[in-house]
């Protein structure tokens, strides 16, 4: 589904130029569970944000689904984020003055789906999250976990093929943030591709597949034994 | 995005910050009231300067001897004339063109008027009694002028009140012998008010009889002759008919002007208007402020939402549809600020109305449609620079605030 062949990005700061993504290369199957761990600065924020086509690499080649995206211009990468990608930011990114339906709507709103049917699978969502009773609730008057939730919500109810996940426990008690863990996988059991970038070695250990980055590169890509019984059902 | 969710998304943002919409609907619409009320203003200027040169109607035409080719100007009041217009073509006119009502033959000069020992130097006008019906002049008392045979000489006269005021001096007017010259006459009637004509105070002026008045001065020619076109019959019609009758009358040679009071009007209309649009570009000074006032909030709101921007794009949208949603909350306050701008000019010209019922202020429509659209169309280009704008953040740089 992803294929990353030699992507690089440097940042420039002042003079000194970070290496953020140095010579990437990645394959990612659909349906997979990988977690990206490593100290901060590695770079794990800016290779999300590269597979959410939120960013252009320096150079290398980004397949997604075959289609190199290097050569897309900005109005075809939205419309691939749209039909395929789902983000999970760290700092939730809500909009303030839209309820919690209407941002968890939105997504469905920007594609077009009418009214009824937004209104329905909203509801859904919400249901399955455990905020239905928060529709009507403003970003503010939500605690963390119920805006993680909103903001997950709003990920996945365009039935995203990928789900990108940033920290998406960081701001979470572990009640919460172990909540929130299990609805991805679930989605992830459901088919979609999850990649969760995380602090939480435990958290990062559940993923099928982990991928460690230092200094812009990954360093390790490793696949969790089978044979560990307690940690497949959480 | 559908258009119904593109302007249930800008309403939104519209009705959840409120004292940013509210500064540019106040803006607006100030501007819009400001553009009604000034134009209103004009207009009101314009009719009540209409309506007091209105004294001779739309169904009037004035004839007066001399070519005059300038169409619309003011006749000149000493017309050289190639030939008179005599009584008898005013009564070929009455017998051949029906078109005509009637109409008063006008002879004009000034004499001295007296009453006893007293004397008074006042307008003459020799006319026939259709020119208090043509003109609508009202008497304060007695009657018209009865004249059995227009081209003779009657002892009838009217006065104006001044006229009356100061020669009369408390005496019973109607009834009282006055000497004109050394002609002398009989009061019938009082005219009542000012009754401006050609920019003559009726008030102090004696009316008599047309006979009598080219024999005071002398002369046969008329000064005008005022016709009133009969009802359902053509102004333009009957004026051209006239001219073909005197044309024929005095041997083939067109030697009088009919003016028609429309073309009379119409230049001050004209002068009015230009005063009325002078005043309303006034006022569209204020929605050009309000426009700038657009441009900095939305730049403003570009930067306070730059995280929204980014989360949009991020969920799929495009740079098209960022500008859109910008450019479309500006023309949505706008439009709402001229609807709030035009409904509060309205209202103070209502009051205006009440406190000065004699003028009648009104809003031209084009002033209102204009102001309207000036306003949308300030919303829409004003916005479209900075929505340009935040349409090309990057979606990362937008989500970081970078
Ligand atoms: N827009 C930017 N401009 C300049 N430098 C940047 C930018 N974004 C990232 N960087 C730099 O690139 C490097 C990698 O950043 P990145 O955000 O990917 O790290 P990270 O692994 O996500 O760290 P953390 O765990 O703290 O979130 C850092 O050194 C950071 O300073
Ligand atoms: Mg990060």
């Amino acid at each position: 589904m992803i294929e990353l062949v030699e992507l690089n990005k440097t940042f420039m700061l002042g003079e000194q130029s970070v290496h953020a993504l140095d010579q990437i290369n990645l394959r990612i199957d659909a349906g997979e569970y990988l977690s990206v761990m490593g100290p901060s600065g590695s770079g794990k924020s800016t290779l999300l944000n590269m597979l959410g086509l939120l960013d252009r690499p320096d150079s290398g080649r980004y397949l997604l689904n075959g289609l190199e995206t290097t050569a897309l211009d900005e109005t075809e990468r939205a419309r691939k984020r749209s039909e395929m990608i789902g983000f999970v930011f760290q700092a939730y990114h809500l909009v303030a003055r839209l309820s919690a339906r209407e941002n968890i709507e939105l997504p469905l709103m920007l594609s077009g789906v009418p009214g009824a049917e937004r209104r329905r699978r909203s509801k859904q969502v919400m249901e399955r999250l455990g905020i239905a009773d928060r529709g009507h609730h403003l970003p503010r008057q939500l605690s963390g976990g119920q805006r993680q939730r909103v903001a997950l919500a709003r990920a996945i109810i365009r039935h995203p093929l990928l789900l990108l996940a940033d920290e998406p426990t960081g701001n979470l008690d572990s009640q919460s943030g172990a909540e929130v863990v299990t609805l991805i996988e679930e989605l992830n059991r459901d088919g979609i591709t999850l990649l969760v970038v995380t602090h939480d070695l435990a958290l990062g250990q559940r993923a099928a597949r982990q991928l460690k980055m230092v200094d812009g590169r990954i360093v390790e890509d490793r696949c969790r034994q089978p044979a560990v019984p307690e940690s497949a059902h959480g | 995005m559908g258009e119904r969710d593109s302007l249930l998304f800008c309403w939104q943002s519209i009705t959840r910050y409120r004292f940013r919409s509210a500064m540019i609907l106040l803006a607006i619409g100030f501007g819009v009231a400001a553009v009604v009320v000034l134009t209103a203003l004009g207009e009101g200027a314009r009719r009540y300067v209409l309506q007091e040169f209105a004294f001779l109607g739309k169904d009037v035409l004035v004839m007066f001897p001399g070519r005059n080719e300038t169409t619309g100007g003011l006749p000149p009041v000493t017309g050289a004339a190639a030939r008179d217009i005599t009584l008898a073509d005013v009564a070929v006119l009455g017998r051949r063109v029906s078109g005509l009502q009637q109409s008063a033959p006008l002879v004009l000069g000034s004499a001295a008027v007296s009453f006893q020992q007293r004397s008074r130097e006042v307008i003459v006008l020799g006319t026939s009694a259709a020119f208090v019906t043509v003109r609508k002049l009202k008497l304060a008392r007695g009657r018209n002028l009865q004249l059995e045979d227009i081209e003779r000489a009657s002892v009838e006269c009217l006065i104006g009140q001044t006229l009356e005021r100061e020669l009369l001096q408390g005496e019973a007017a109607l009834g009282a012998l006055l000497r004109v010259a050394d002609y002398r006459c009989r009061v019938v009637g009082v005219l009542q008010g000012r009754g401006d004509a050609f920019g003559m105070d009726l008030g102090d002026s004696l009316i008599l009889s047309v006979a009598a008045a080219q024999r005071l001065f002398n002369t046969a020619g008329l000064f005008r002759v005022i016709m009133q076109v009969r009802e359902g019959y053509d102004p333009e019609q009957v004026k051209q008919q006239v001219i073909d009758v005197i044309t024929a009358l005095h041997q083939g040679e067109n030697d009088v002007t009919v003016v028609s009071p429309d073309a009379l009007l119409s230049t001050f209309d004209d002068i009015l208007t230009a005063m009325t649009l002078g005043v309303g570009a006034i006022g569209g000074i204020s929605l050009l402020v309000a426009g700038i006032l657009i441009m900095n909030i939305t730049v403003i709101s570009v930067g306070q939402r730059t995280e929204e921007i980014g989360l949009l794009k991020a969920l799929g949208a495009d740079d098209r549809l960022i500008r859109k949603l910008f450019v479309l909350e500006a023309v949505l306050l706008s439009v709402c600020g001229a609807v709030l701008g035009s409904l509060a000019g309205l209202l103070l010209l209502l009051l205006g109305r009440q406190l000065l019922p004699q003028v009648d202020f009104a809003v031209p429509l084009w002033a209102l449609f204009g102001a309207g659209g000036v306003a949308v169309g300030c919303g829409f280009l004003f916005s479209w620079v900075p929505a340009t704008r935040a349409s090309k953040l990057l979606p990362l740089n937008a989500l970081q605030r970078r």
